[in-house]
């Protein structure tokens, strides 16, 4: 028996596992009995046990270079370094399709034990959309051709294909499992909003118990937003973090929705409203979320980050247009149920202020999503097939993102239910002011005032900041005048006592830091393209660069070859860095040709100097096409063709054949390697000219740290308050609740 | 041949796994909540919630000493009347 043998059958028996939990808790839903809901919920964890076991099994055989197993050899190879070989599991479409499955089987199995003495009516159904969701990738896995990733290879191959070389990059090693882990985090408030819809339990107690999974899916989302940001900053060598890709797009579409979600359930939770808004939105982000998923996975919209035509497209578009009409079907039927107990008492309230940004944010996603799909849409109606680019999202994405930075300063200013004219202004004056003095400094000192739209960004954010800013202070102020502990500690308590204002409050913090530096740096970036020689300078911006001198060199293991170059960064006269960018060519195929080198994949290493102001980057691609060295690549292929090729093949089916092959082959590798030693030392004599891109971005580093403090907020947001803790507050609650009683 | 084997033997183990809480005399989740209270119990934390943001928004200045105090008391009435239909969900029980 073979531990891949074993893996297989373990995926097997999670598929049943999941289908015996989805007829169990259907049949203990109808029946009201909990014991078949209890059996369902043992289903679940014997899932999450058997696709960990899965997960195990193949990260062995990548460990140990298992050839047999077609997913080894196709996405690893001795030589791939070990990281790269424990994640190399999702690069692929069975790896990625299991990471779904896994990750959802964990999820589910720490929902149904939080809620295992709870919910009694809408557990069952959650279970059961759960469980259906785990026999929907478990199934495809099994039966979509293509995607089982335990299928085996006969004859085994000596060496693996290796892992794509543009996902060789820590940030990439990371950045699925986040996205995959905020997609499927998504399906458990979204379970639960199906399961209360069935049971009619439309209270807040659903929300109660899965906000911190939204939450949770909100985070893993966001940080695997930025990771992919910073992957395509620092290796794609296009010189941006954000290319309005359908991939990219199908990350951030949910994360908008969700984020609308997560502010609107504190309007329900508070005052009642907005529950077929919330049911709604919820059913949309997890929507969007395998929407994501369809997108990297069918091929259908042209993507640098997508996977190609694969199996699982159709199924995934089936399950996405089954959410979406059952659940609009089930809200329809429950529209009676879903009746808002209040309504908006002033627009002057925070509520409504969540209200106008969720709108905004759903208007973003809209416009996103009409971006992404307008090739489909526009071949529908026209029958030709064109595409949208970026400065048609950046048209109608900034102004709606402008809204949105305002309306989240005006929020926190606010009190729930209404706030008197007077109380706002006092609270509105010191932000607007300070607002003010930013606009007039950025138009006295700055060129902000010739790009507008950054211009009122900065304004608004500005005016956020200094609100946020408020409300910390405030808050300190008001518990130290309570306990007198002194400033920090004050804020600190205040800000552990009240973890969700709070945590939300520095999300939004990071959120408006992103976006300042997402307009600072797309509206003010200093950029050139320039074709250069060793010896030869050009100056951007500030910076002067020198391309020194060129560097070659091959990398057997990989079977890679670089062209590299020593660039020197001067400010004033001043040399700030030495820089060294390359570019990286992979052998496509092992048919000894120099041509294969670039015909595969390439890969760029940027060079960057920054800081907190400023980014100087640099990435550079030597011009192959110049006909010298066309040429050269042409004759030198010519020639090993010649050398090595017999009239005629000996058959490999034989002995003598097989030997002979193997010769042809190492000859044609020698012939190989001498021609790319030529063309490494004409590139060293500077025969070759480079291209370079050169991009001074301002303040672009703030997207990334503006983005781990909103991570950091949701944490703090999304942090668990101690049971004991809370019900003593309740307990003080209720003493003085009573004593009140007896008042009155 | 082999795989369905092993399939048949951990869908077996699965099956007694799966199959505890039906078997004569399980404990099966008797400290299960009943929806009316968690519901009840929902509301409650709601409102507790609220009559905690309204302290901190009269801290903050977002809400006058009268303003707050009209808001309090009212959002007091309602906790106290979820709090006596809790009781009388209790003594029903």
């Amino acid at each position: 028996m073979s531990s891949i043998d074993a893996g297989f059958a373990c995926l097997i028996a999670a598929f049943v596992a999941f289908a015996y939990g989805a007829a169990a808790s259907i049949w203990g839903g109808r029946n009201a009995d909990r014991r078949w809901v209890d059996s369902a919920r043992r289903g679940v964890y014997a899932a999450a046990i058997l696709l960990t076991l899965c997960v195990v099994v193949l990260e062995a055989a990548f460990l140990r270079s298992d050839f047999s197993v077609a997913l080894v050899a196709d996405h690893s190879s001795t030589t791939t370094p070990t990281l790269y070989k424990m994640t190399a599991l999702w690069g692929s479409q069975g790896g990625s399709i299991l990471l779904w499955a896994w990750v959802l089987s964990i999820a589910s199995s720490g929902v149904l034990f939080a809620t295992r003495h709870k919910h009694r009516e809408v557990v069952p159904w959650a279970t059961a959309v759960l469980c259906g969701l785990g026999i929907f990738f478990t199934g495809l896995m099994l039966l979509a051709g293509g995607a089982n990733p335990f299928d085996r290879l006969s004859p085994v191959p000596a060496e693996g294909l290796g892992l794509n070389p543009l996902l060789r990059h820590p940030a990439m090693a990371i950045h699925p499992p986040m996205l995959y882990s905020g997609y499927v985090l998504f399906s458990i408030p979204f379970a639960f909003a199906i399961g209360a819809l069935v049971a009619r339990r439309l209270d807040t107690s659903w929300i109660r118990s899965t906000r911190r999974f939204g939450l949770l899916a909100w985070i893993f989302l966001s940080v695997g937003i930025l990771l992919g940001a910073g992957w395509s900053y620092v290796e794609l060598g296009w010189g941006g973090y954000w290319g309005w890709d359908p991939v990219e797009n199908a990350s951030l579409m949910p994360w908008l929705v969700g984020t609308a979600f997560l502010h609107s359930i504190m309007v329900q939770e508070r005052r009642g409203m907005l529950k077929v808004w919330n049911v709604s939105l919820i059913c949309v982000t997890f929507a969007l979320s395998l929407l994501g998923t369809f997108l990297v996975r069918s091929g259908i919209l042209q993507s640098i980050h997508a996977f190609g035509e694969s199996t699982v497209g159709t199924p995934l578009l089936v399950l996405i247009a089954l959410v979406l009409a059952g659940s609009t079907a089930l809200i329809i039927s429950r529209l009676g149920d879903l009746r808002a107990e209040r309504r908006v008492e002033s627009m002057a309230s925070r509520e409504a202020v969540f209200l106008v940004n969720n709108v905004l944010l759903i208007g973003l996603a809209f416009i996103i999503f009409y971006g992404t799909f307008f090739p489909l849409i526009a071949e529908a109606v026209t029958g030709e097939r064109s595409t949208l680019a970026a400065p048609w999202f950046d048209r109608y994405v900034t102004p709606l993102a402008i809204l949105v930075v305002l309306f989240t300063g005006i929020g926190p200013l606010l009190a729930w239910r209404q706030i008197s004219a007077g109380r706002a202004l006092r609270l509105f004056g010191p932000p607007v002011a300070f607002a003010a003095v930013v606009l007039v400094a950025l138009i006295a000192f700055t060129d902000s005032a010739s790009e507008p739209g950054a211009l009122i960004m900065f304004t608004f954010a500005a005016f956020a900041l200094a609100g946020l800013l408020g409300e910390f202070v405030r808050g300190a102020t008001a518990q130290n005048a309570l306990t007198g502990d002194g400033w920090a500690l004050s804020l600190g308590r205040v800000v552990v006592r009240n973890r969700r204002r709070y945590g939300g409050y520095t999300v939004h913090v990071g959120i408006i830091l992103a976006f300042v530096s997402i307009a600072a740096s797309s509206s003010f970036q200093n950029t050139d393209d320039v074709r250069m020689l060793p010896g030869d300078s050009t100056t951007v911006g500030d910076y002067e660069l020198t391309y020194v001198r060129p560097e070659a060199y091959r990398d057997f293991d990989e079977d890679r070859l670089t062209f590299g170059s020593v660039v020197e960064v001067r400010r004033d006269g001043e040399l700030v860095e030495t820089l060294t960018p390359s570019r990286n060519y992979y052998s496509s195929s092992s048919t000894g040709t120099v041509r294969s080198f670039f015909e595969g994949e390439a890969t760029s290493e940027v060079g960057r100097s920054g800081g907190a102001a400023e980014d100087f980057w640099t990435a550079m691609r030597p011009d192959l096409t110049e006909p010298a060295i066309e040429n050269f690549i042409a004759t030198a292929d010519r020639r090993i063709d010649e050398a090595t090729i017999p009239e005629v093949l000996p058959d490999p089916e034989t002995p003598g054949g097989a030997e002979a092959m193997r010769g042809i082959a190492e000859a044609r590798s020698e012939f190989q390697g001498l021609a790319i030693t030529n063309l490494e030392e004409r590139f060293e004599n500077g025969e070759i000219p480079v291209d370079f891109r050169i991009n001074v971005n301002p303040l672009v580093i703030w997207i990334w740290v503006g983005g781990a403090i909103g991570v950091i907020g949701g944490l703090i947001a999304a942090w668990p308050t101690a049971s004991a803790k809370r019900r003593r507050v309740s307990d003080v609650y209720a003493a003085r609740l009573a004593k009140d009683l007896g008042r009155a | 041949m082999e795989v369905a084997l092993i399939a048949l033997f951990v869908i077996a183990a699965v099956a007694l796994f799966v199959s505890i809480p039906l078997r004569p005399g399980a404990e099966s989740s008797k400290r299960i909540e009943d929806p009316e209270g968690a519901e009840l119990e929902a509301r409650k934390e709601s409102k507790y919630r609220e009559i905690r943001d309204a302290e901190l928004d009269r801290e903050q200045g977002k809400l006058s000493q009268a303003d707050w105090a009209r808001a309090d008391a009212e959002l007091r009435r309602e906790a106290i009347e979820i709090l006596r239909e809790i009781d009388a969900l209790e003594e029903r029980k």
